[in-house]
């Protein structure tokens, strides 16, 4: 179901435009890399606050509130991008494992973030002048840096076609994990 | 003048190693990247509160204080895994335009963070029209070299 609605994305003159483009695709690709210093950079900063190893005379609520925008409007960007780059070649990234890594990690990620504003964060006031953030807070800050690394690279990597469906034989574990549609073995010879 | 130091790198032992293995140049790429986002991070931070925006409730001189060693290790970080990614294909780099604008403006950008706006950023509590104008050019610079870096794996 999924890989046909992608096939059949793959076939619009959108998709076929962006993926032929002499500029567009390295302009978006170059957006979507640039971004990462304001989206995963700005939130490595609180991360480190949250951990207690660095800026301990900033309160913690001035990260969040007041450079997290900043974050925010890199993430947007991140999203724009990142959703433009899949449409030129929604097939290859369905079928790439680093992507569906990617995709795994963003939403281990993308939890730690829920979790950390709706419960950790609300209590913020009581200790955002602490050098040292309670211990919710600072586990929240490790996930989040070990993720947000794992999704980059893990994005990094989606450029290598080490495990392509299109590139058999491949080990039966990439083909599953990979969702490869690999044609039987000829047995009629 | 400058092709035999190239040739030098292509076929030194680092250069080699890299070139030959099939994981360790993207491995090493990946944390060029992983490193590219904690430099973009503590850039930021500091040229944010120099434009008045970001974080408060401390003067810049005691922020830039704090972000400096996290700076010096983004910027180490960097060097580390683009040493060995530049030594693996220096003969591509040096036909290739992208790669001279990144190390024509990357030594200006980081001249630029280690003297002028560390001065400037040490002698001021808060945003005035120097810290604005001195955030402007470093985030136009870090700009030029992150963009550029880029680029040199399209324009082969």
């Amino acid at each position: 179901m999924i890989r046909e609605l992608l096939t059949r994305l793959a076939e619009t003159r959108w998709s076929i435009a962006l993926h032929e483009s002499l500029y567009v695709w390295p302009l978006v690709e170059s957006t979507h890399v640039l971004s990462l210093t304001l989206f995963v950079g700005t939130a490595a900063m609180l991360d480190l606050r949250l951990l207690g190893v660095a800026f301990a005379r900033v309160p913690a609520s001035e990260f969040t509130n007041r450079l997290l925008p900043w974050t925010r409007l890199g993430f947007a960007i991140m999203v724009v991008t990142g959703v433009l780059l899949f449409t030129a070649t929604p097939v290859t990234y369905y079928e790439s494992l680093f992507f569906r890594l990617k995709v795994l990690l963003l939403l281990v990620a993308g939890f730690n973030v829920w979790w950390f504003h709706t419960r950790t964060h609300d209590g913020v006031s009581s200790w955002e002048l602490n050098a040292r953030p309670p211990r919710a807070a600072r586990v929240a800050a490790i996930v989040s840096l070990l993720a947000w690394t794992g999704v980059v690279v893990a994005g990094r990597l989606v450029a290598y076609n080490w495990f392509a469906c299109d590139l058999q034989p491949q080990p039966a574990i990439v083909n599953t994990l990979a969702g490869c549609v690999v044609p039987p073995p000829d047995t009629t010879r | 003048m400058m092709l035999p130091f190239f040739e030098w790198c292509e076929a030194s032992f680092l250069g080699q190693l890299v070139r030959t293995s099939v994981w360790l140049f993207p491995i090493i790429e990946s944390f060029h990247l992983v490193f590219l986002c904690a430099l973009g991070g503590a850039v930021l931070l500091l040229d944010l509160r120099m434009l008045g925006t970001g974080v408060r409730r401390v003067t810049i001189a005691q922020l830039a204080g704090d972000v400096h060693p996290w700076l010096l290790a983004a910027v180490a970080g960097m060097l580390a895994t683009g040493i060995p990614l530049f030594m693996s294909e220096a003969l591509k780099c040096y036909y290739n335009p992208s790669f001279w604008v990144k190390m024509g403006t990357a030594p200006v950008a980081l001249l630029f963070a280690f003297v002028v706006r560390k001065r400037v950023a040490r002698n001021a509590t808060e945003a005035t029209a120097t810290t604005r104008l001195v955030a402007m050019a470093s985030l136009s610079l870090w700009f030029v070299v992150a963009a550029a870096g880029r680029w040199i794996g399209f324009s082969s």
